[in-house]
């Protein structure tokens, strides 16, 4: 391998030569003939008490500064607090060091720090090498301090091995196309959209239906009292579609995307023809449907069992069943463990919203009163149950109440049978002790003794264990309405690995950090909001769509990306256009063409992200992985077991 | 119009709405009331539901912010004053003097060795002790120290200045002096978080009475491997290593009679994330007392599962109180059993104390000139179609301060700010817009 590779010739991508020599001599022999002298730097953190209460960490930095090459070594509390990183800078400029060590955390959080702070100094970021001690040490080896620190030094001892042999290498910058894909017209969609328009970008907004609203078109309201769903969000359909920065295509599909932050080719099937777009970033709000619950508490056995969202749209075209006075929700029908293993976040809100507002507004909502003949009816109550019940339904004179003063005080009866109930935050909850209060009852129910519900004549019997009386219970009822979990798109597969982008264990798409980076995807310039990342109200799949727009927006703002450069170097000479490296890749950035040498892969550097699957598949090892050459790993894996003089 | 915005807040809402309007050129200047960055989430042990170690993932984001070329971080700052609207504001910031120059200080931290005023730690919900010059953390940021005035002995009597002596970078300087800085910005984001509530107002958990019960916040401390303990679970009364710990949920929240009827949306994940974790420190065996568990986030119901089936944690149903301590310091927790009233008894126990607005919540919004709901959350402008605005054109929330949130929720939302704060900043002026609406 040529030492130091001039920086036109790593970002080249082909015609590296290979070491022949090199490549003969057996591993032991592979020591190094350096053309500059290495000065290696070592800086061990003790990151507080999580590496320094298992590993001696002076004692690793003591051992580092005897290995070859070493000419600096020092133990900091915590290497990435700002003392910590002046101390390499330090290091750099007083001992003139030329590669650099850091024996800390995790790469995954902290490898960004360090390499821009060895730049600060004037090094260059790829010559520094991270070791974890913290994850590979002290927190899987926390009982055994002894042997934990063994395994540090002998990882410092890798690390010093390996950064010897790094090169430098310079980055390519690649500029950012100023325009954004949507895909998806909901509201967060619409609300990534409108946001990125406003900050001055023009944006594609791709939507599946001939019209713009999503999910939510199919809801009655939004919100308690709020009024119909469209005229509340209308106002947000007209700014989008009246947006001179953003094309909205209906009944359109994204067929293909491909290219790479900054610079993505779509193709968009606009009313069946084609339609080819540059853009500089996507965001994906496809949105998610509503489980059905097929087979499950009645449901396509009786009429009058129905979801939640098909409840809803009864609400909205005001086509509920008539004489319905009686309604029993029944919560996580499918979810938490039963069909999906997660809970949808939103049925206990949106079921207590439309419990609530049947209470509060049942004449509008289910016709006169004077219109109803029966009254729900309860069935083999247990005796002691009924008395209860007699009791409370005295006046205070005593006198127990007719049947027909006990139609006027109930009017309309609700239930809502739950695990328990997830009515979080302010509003939501203030719901639910209002539902309690206008006498909704909440019953509880174990998911090992669910309710069941058979038909008996007209009327729905729901058949519940109730978990304080300790007795089953019948309760006739006139419309059932099943909460189920929202559930991924049915393409959302295909989506996913249209944009090489992954979906989590229920189908969702994933984000890159559930934490810090919610709606971002681990690949560059494609971001994720709403219902398509997993359950989220409205307020909520708003918001994660203006924050897509602020990532978005930030990345073009900025103009210009920095290109991976530790890209894989392919020896022409050896390569047999086997096409296996452009079949494995899964980022699209290898593929074979025929050219004077006949058929031989190529590199497109800016789609790489550097993984080496390529380089690792090929049969020919034509392919090298900067700084990942088989000479710097074997003698990484070789210093595993011994020193190995430079 | 100045392409500025004023953030009010360095937690993780206010640091991820900065570093994105950095990122995109924006100068931000970013107002925090402590000595450091961080917030809260830069107190929290690990965070639900991967157990990521929270100050590890948070430090990185508060190191990128200060050393931002476009961000301008001011610790240990308020805002006084703010005047103008939107496009146009002009904030007056005081900057309190820390006693020590910011850009000498190595961070050394002998003069907080020297110093001989100790008094309660903050950052460790008062289980420890610092001293009257000290950094907050040792992952503060800036890394500097703050002497705080009202407990240093030299403001006190005129004598001592140890610090001063000791500091061999010579940053320590009592002479420095409280400044107003004014700054012009187009936007502002307000992300001030929460504060714990002070449960010994409910006697009925004998918090502050009993020596082994501890606040959620508390206990996060104790947990933490560079908390007080060291990470070692000890109790207050015998510094002993608990073997049954009780996390009492909702308290003072979901409870009307103490102000509080919301539900603070993240403390049954906090409670089962505690529980789990004990297995690590120690055979503990952790019961938690629930109204509702609330398990609803990506994961969360799954995360909960496993804490039953592989972590042996015990939910239990009911509301619950301490209705007593035993000689040997142990709680008597009393709960409903079917009906029936039931006790038991625990080494420790957890409050999961209700999360409420900033203390001084109504006089920021009245110094912005916006509105909070009755319980000192700052209200937005249209909960569905304009989640992050406030009534004020160009002033924006983002976090726990405007309803609960948990951390993923508070960084979209520090993210939707700085996306409405730029829409703001490109905006063409007002009187323009209005010119034209008057044609049409």
């Amino acid at each position: 391998m040529n030492e130091e590779a001039p920086n036109e010739e790593a970002k080249e991508t082909e015609e590296v030569t290979e070491d022949e020599e090199a490549e003969e001599k057996s591993p032991e022999e592979q020591t190094v003939d350096l053309p500059t002298e290495r000065r290696v730097g070592v800086f061990v953190c003790h990151c507080g008490s999580n590496i320094g209460g298992v590993v001696d960490v002076p004692s690793v930095a003591e051992y580092a500064r005897t290995l070859p090459g070493v000419v600096y070594a020092e133990d900091n509390l915590y290497t990435c607090a700002d003392d910590g990183l002046k101390a390499i800078q330090n290091g750099i400029k007083e001992h003139n060091l030329n590669r650099v060590v850091v024996a800390s955390c995790t790469p995954r959080t902290h490898a960004p720090l360090f390499q821009s702070t060895c730049e600060e100094a004037g090094l260059n970021k790829y010559l520094f090498t991270f070791v974890n001690i913290r994850e590979h040490c002290s927190w899987v080896h926390m009982k055994e301090p002894e042997k934990a620190t063994e395994k540090a030094r002998e990882l410092v001892r890798m690390g010093v091995a390996r950064v010897k042999l790094l090169e430098p290498f310079e980055e390519l910058k690649n500029p950012v196309e100023p325009k954004a894909l949507v895909i998806g017209g909901g509201v967060s969609g619409m609300n990534a959209a409108k946001s990125i328009a406003n900050q001055g970008f023009p944006v594609y907004l791709v939507e599946r239906e001939d019209k713009l609203g999503g999910f939510v078109r199919l809801l009655n309201n939004l919100y308690l009292g709020g009024g119909d769903t469209m005229e509340t969000i209308q106002p947000l359909i007209d700014d989008v579609a009246s947006n001179e920065n953003i094309e909205v295509l209906l009944s359109s599909e994204v067929k293909n995307v491909d290219g790479y932050v900054g610079d993505f080719d779509v193709t968009i099937d606009v009313n069946g023809e084609d339609k080819n777009v540059k853009v500089g970033s996507v965001i994906v709000a496809t949105g998610a449907l509503e489980y059905i619950p097929d087979g499950l508490f009645g449901y396509g056995m009786y009429d009058n069992v129905v979801t939640l969202t098909e409840f809803e749209i009864m609400c909205r075209v005001k086509k509920l069943p008539p004489k319905v006075r009686s309604i029993a929700f029944i919560q996580c029908v499918g979810s938490r463990g039963q069909k999906v293993s997660y809970c949808s976040r939103i049925c206990c809100n949106v079921a207590t919203k439309n419990a609530l507002n049947i209470v509060e507004n049942y004449n509008e909502m289910l016709g006169k009163l004077e219109d109803v003949e029966s009254v729900p009816v309860e069935l083999h109550a247990p005796e002691e149950v009924m008395q209860r019940r007699r009791r409370r339904r005295r006046r205070p004179d005593g006198a127990p109440r007719s049947a027909e003063e006990r139609r006027i005080a109930h009017q309309v009866e609700v239930y809502v049978f739950n695990r328990t109930m997830t009515t979080y935050g302010v509003e939501h909850e203030l719901y639910y002790n209002r539902a309690r209060e206008s006498g909704v009852r909440f019953v509880r129910y174990r998911y090992e003794r669910p309710p069941t519900v058979t038909r008996e004549g007209d009327q729905l019997i729901v058949t519940y264990y109730h978990e304080t009386l300790k007795v089953e219970r019948k309760l006739a009822v006139d419309m059932v309405v099943l909460s189920t979990p929202l559930v991924p798109q049915e393409d959302a597969k295909d989506i996913s690995q249209m944009l090489k982008v992954p979906l989590g264990p229920s189908g969702f798409f994933l984000e890159a950090h559930v934490k810090l980076r919610p709606v971002d995807f681990a690949t560059d310039g494609i971001f994720i909001c709403g219902t398509a990342k997993g359950p989220a109200d409205i307020t909520e799949s708003v918001l994660q769509g203006l924050a897509t727009a602020s990532r978005a927006g930030s990345l073009m703002k900025k103009g210009y990306v920095q290109a991976e450069v530790l890209t894989p170097q392919i020896d022409v000479d050896r390569c047999i256009g086997c096409g296996i490296c452009e079949s494995v890749c899964p980022y699209k950035a290898i593929v074979v063409k025929r050219g004077d040498k006949g058929l031989k892969a190529e590199v497109i550097p800016a789609a790489c992200k550097g993984c080496g699957t390529c380089g690792a598949s090929c049969p020919m090892k034509a392919i090298t992985m900067s700084n990942y050459t088989d000479e710097q790993l074997t003698i990484e894996g070789i210093s595993s077991l011994r020193e190995v003089p430079v | 119009m100045p392409e500025n915005v004023l953030v009010i807040g360095g937690g993780v809402a206010g640091i991820q709405a900065s570093l994105d309007l950095a990122e995109r050129g924006t100068l931000v200047h970013l107002v925090e009331r402590t000595p450091s960055l961080g917030g809260r989430m830069a107190q929290l042990d690990k965070t639900f539901p991967t157990n990521d170690c929270s100050i590890c993932i948070l430090a990185p984001k508060m190191a990128e912010c200060y050393g931002h070329p476009n961000i301008n971080v001011m610790t240990y700052s308020e805002v006084q004053e703010v005047t103008g609207s939107a496009g146009n504001f002009t904030v007056v910031v005081l900057k309190k003097s820390r006693y020590v120059d910011e850009s000498i200080c190595t961070g050394c931290g002998k003069c907080s060795e020297k110093c001989p005023k100790k008094v309660p730690n903050e950052f460790e919900m008062g289980l420890d002790v610092r001293k009257a010059i000290y950094r907050p953390f040792p992952q503060a940021v800036p890394p500097t120290h703050t002497i705080d005035r009202e407990n240093c002995i030299y403001f006190d009597t005129g004598k001592c200045k140890a610090c001063e002596k000791f500091c061999e970078a010579g940053a320590v300087n009592f002479e420095m002096e409280d400044q107003l800085l004014e700054i012009e910005v187009g936007a502002i984001i307000v992300a001030t978080g929460y504060d714990v509530w002070d449960p010994t107002e409910a006697a009925e958990y004998g918090y502050g009475k009993y020596p082994n019960i501890y606040t959620s916040l508390e206990f996060e401390r104790l947990m933490n491997a560079s908390g007080p303990t060291k990470g070692h679970i000890q109790r207050r009364s015998d510094e002993k290593e608990p073997k049954t710990v009780a996390f009492i949920q909702c308290v003072g929240a979901r409870n009307a009679q103490v102000g509080h009827p919301y539900c603070c949306s993240v403390c049954c994940m906090y409670s089962t994330k505690e529980s789990m974790l004990m297995k690590e420190h120690g055979d503990i065996k952790c019961t938690i007392f629930y109204k509702d568990l609330r398990a609803f986030g990506k994961g969360f119901y799954e995360y909960v599962e496993r804490a039953k089936t592989d972590y042996d944690v015990e939910y239990v149903n009911s509301d619950a109180t301490v209705e007593g301590e035993t000689e040997s310091g142990n709680l008597i927790v009393a709960y409903d059993v079917e009906g029936k009233r039931a006790t038991k008894e625990f080494e420790t126990v957890v409050l999961a104390t209700c999360l409420i607005p900033r203390e001084d919540a109504p006089e920021l919004a009245k110094i912005l000139g916006i509105d909070t709901d009755v319980y000192h959350f700052f209200d937005v402008a249209d909960r569905i179609l304009k989640p992050l605005d406030t009534k004020v054109d160009g002033i924006f929330v983002a976090g726990y301060c405007q309803s609960p949130v948990d951390i993923p929720e508070a960084v979209a939302q520090g993210s939707g700010a700085a996306a409405r704060a730029s829409e703001t900043a490109g905006e063409k002026p007002k009187a323009a817009e209005a010119v034209k609406e008057a044609i049409t």
